[in-house]
């Protein structure tokens, strides 16, 4: 039997492969992102500050919605054709598979996020005042907190009639912790980092990854198996 | 023939609403090509992926050579109707990603260009007809050279020399000490070279039988 570390890069690298060659599903999880925030510009009135304010709230709202287009799309393809029976079938840990599905969810999410940074200096006037790599470690780390549950309520949502409902409603009352955490972040590098906070927040938002990555390594096969 | 390859004992599935299979009772010996038969909705397909794993029992038990079913999948390979190939990857891509998790050592290149798609295994599966998409599927059984080998209607799909093809792999499953189970409506093609055959009716066996 392979190590588990090579059957997840397996698993990693089929993501890699089927989202570059399905590359119209990032296209169209950004594009929903984007749409999102300039919604959100217009939404927010004319205060200039107020929207400085709050344009971290309105980039982790824009990708939260976003991430639940990606992560059921992500379980879709493994249902269309049952292609997570096969899988299971092999000779593969099911947390082989909940490590390589969550990584590529990551990587989505963490592409869709930087991309979305651009936009979000230019709509709501928030260049940051801390420096960039301080704003993708956020944006990392706030990912990875989505990445993870979203994979596992992904898998369980997939088989529901109902599942494009299920998953919004399954998942974002789970992660409003770590979404709050990243807001807060996010904001700390946006208007500055005057009182030192931005490591407390981030601190949470990595707690909650080692939580629901390891909840998911272990409880996925759970979730999948009949 | 040795021990059995398969013994199911009490297995029954229930869906929600409906028992689909009931007080299942079988032992199959090791090497023992089998045919598996029955009207649609008889339980064929259920049976089939309980005793692969891809199901669970509702009631009794699986074991492939003496252990639990869900521990032996390594020795287990299902071709059923949905054929688990990932649309947007190429057959390589399938079959790579399958030997990659452990499923055989087979060379891939040399795999599809025995099950016919040698010119086509760097396409997208998405363009795939309907019988390459079957070929792919018993070559991703060929790539695991499983213990035992389970087909849910291998016929469907295929041309004339599919069909050829299809005998061709039971008979060399069969030399190689294969046990092989094969669900179809082509019962007089297949019971031709089966050892047993299982007739299925209303989620119990009707009828084992031995028809050589």
């Amino acid at each position: 039997m392979n190590s588990i570390l090579a059957e997840c890069a397996a698993v990693t690298r089929k993501e890699l492969v089927h989202l570059w060659r399905a590359r119209s599903r990032m296209v169209a999880t950004g594009t929903f992102a984007l749409a999102t925030l300039l919604l959100f510009s217009f939404a927010g009135g004319l205060d200039e500050d107020a929207l400085r304010r709050n344009a971290a709230g309105y980039l982790w709202l824009g990708l939260l919605l976003a991430s639940t287009l990606a992560l059921g799309e992500s379980f879709r393809v493994e249902t269309e054709h049952n292609a997570i029976e096969m899988l299971l079938l092999l000779p593969v840990r099911p947390a082989a598979l909940f490590y390589g599905k969550a990584i590529g969810n990551l990587v989505v999410l963490v592409i869709v996020g930087l991309v979305m940074v651009p936009f979000t200096v230019v709509l709501f006037d928030a260049a940051p005042k801390e420096s960039v790599l301080k704003l993708g470690a956020s944006i990392f780390l706030g990912a990875a907190a989505i990445a993870a549950p979203g994979t596992m309520h992904a898998a369980l949502a997939a088989r529901a009639r109902s599942r494009d409902v299920l998953l919004p409603l399954l998942l974002f009352p789970l992660v409003v912790p770590c979404v709050i955490a990243s807001v807060q972040a996010t904001q700390l590098c946006i208007g500055g980092d005057a009182m030192g906070q931005f490591g407390a927040w981030l601190t949470v938002v990595a707690a909650f990854c080692v939580v629901h990555w390891s909840l998911g390594g272990l409880l996925f096969d759970r979730v999948v198996e009949d | 023939m040795n021990g059995p390859a398969i013994l199911a004992i009490d297995v029954g599935r229930r869906f929600v609403g409906r028992w689909a299979l009931r007080g299942i009772e079988l032992t199959i010996p090791e090497g023992a090509t089998v045919l598996l038969h029955g009207a649609n909705g008889s339980g064929k397909t259920t049976l089939l992926r309980v005793l692969a794993s891809a199901l669970s029992a509702t009631t009794g038990s699986v074991s492939i050579f003496g252990k639990p079913a869900i521990e032996a999948r390594a020795d287990v390979a299902l071709l059923s109707h949905a054929d688990g190939h990932y649309d947007e990857l190429s057959g390589w891509d399938n079959l790579d990603l399958a030997v990659r998790l452990g499923s055989g050592k087979g060379d891939v290149d040399a795999t599809l260009a025995r099950v016919g798609l040698g010119n086509r295994g760097r396409d997208a599966v998405r363009g795939y007809s309907a019988g390459m998409r079957k070929r792919l599927a018993f070559a991703r059984v060929l790539l695991k050279a499983p213990k035992v080998a389970m087909f849910d209607e291998p016929y469907a799909a295929l041309d004339p020399a599919g069909h050829d093809f299809v005998d061709g792999l039971f008979a060399e499953l069969k030399a190689a000490g294969s046990t092989v189970l094969v669900s179809t409506h082509q019962v007089a093609r297949v019971a031709a070279f089966s050892d047993m055959a299982v007739r299925l009716h209303e989620g119990r066996v009707a009828a084992p039988e031995a028809v050589s």
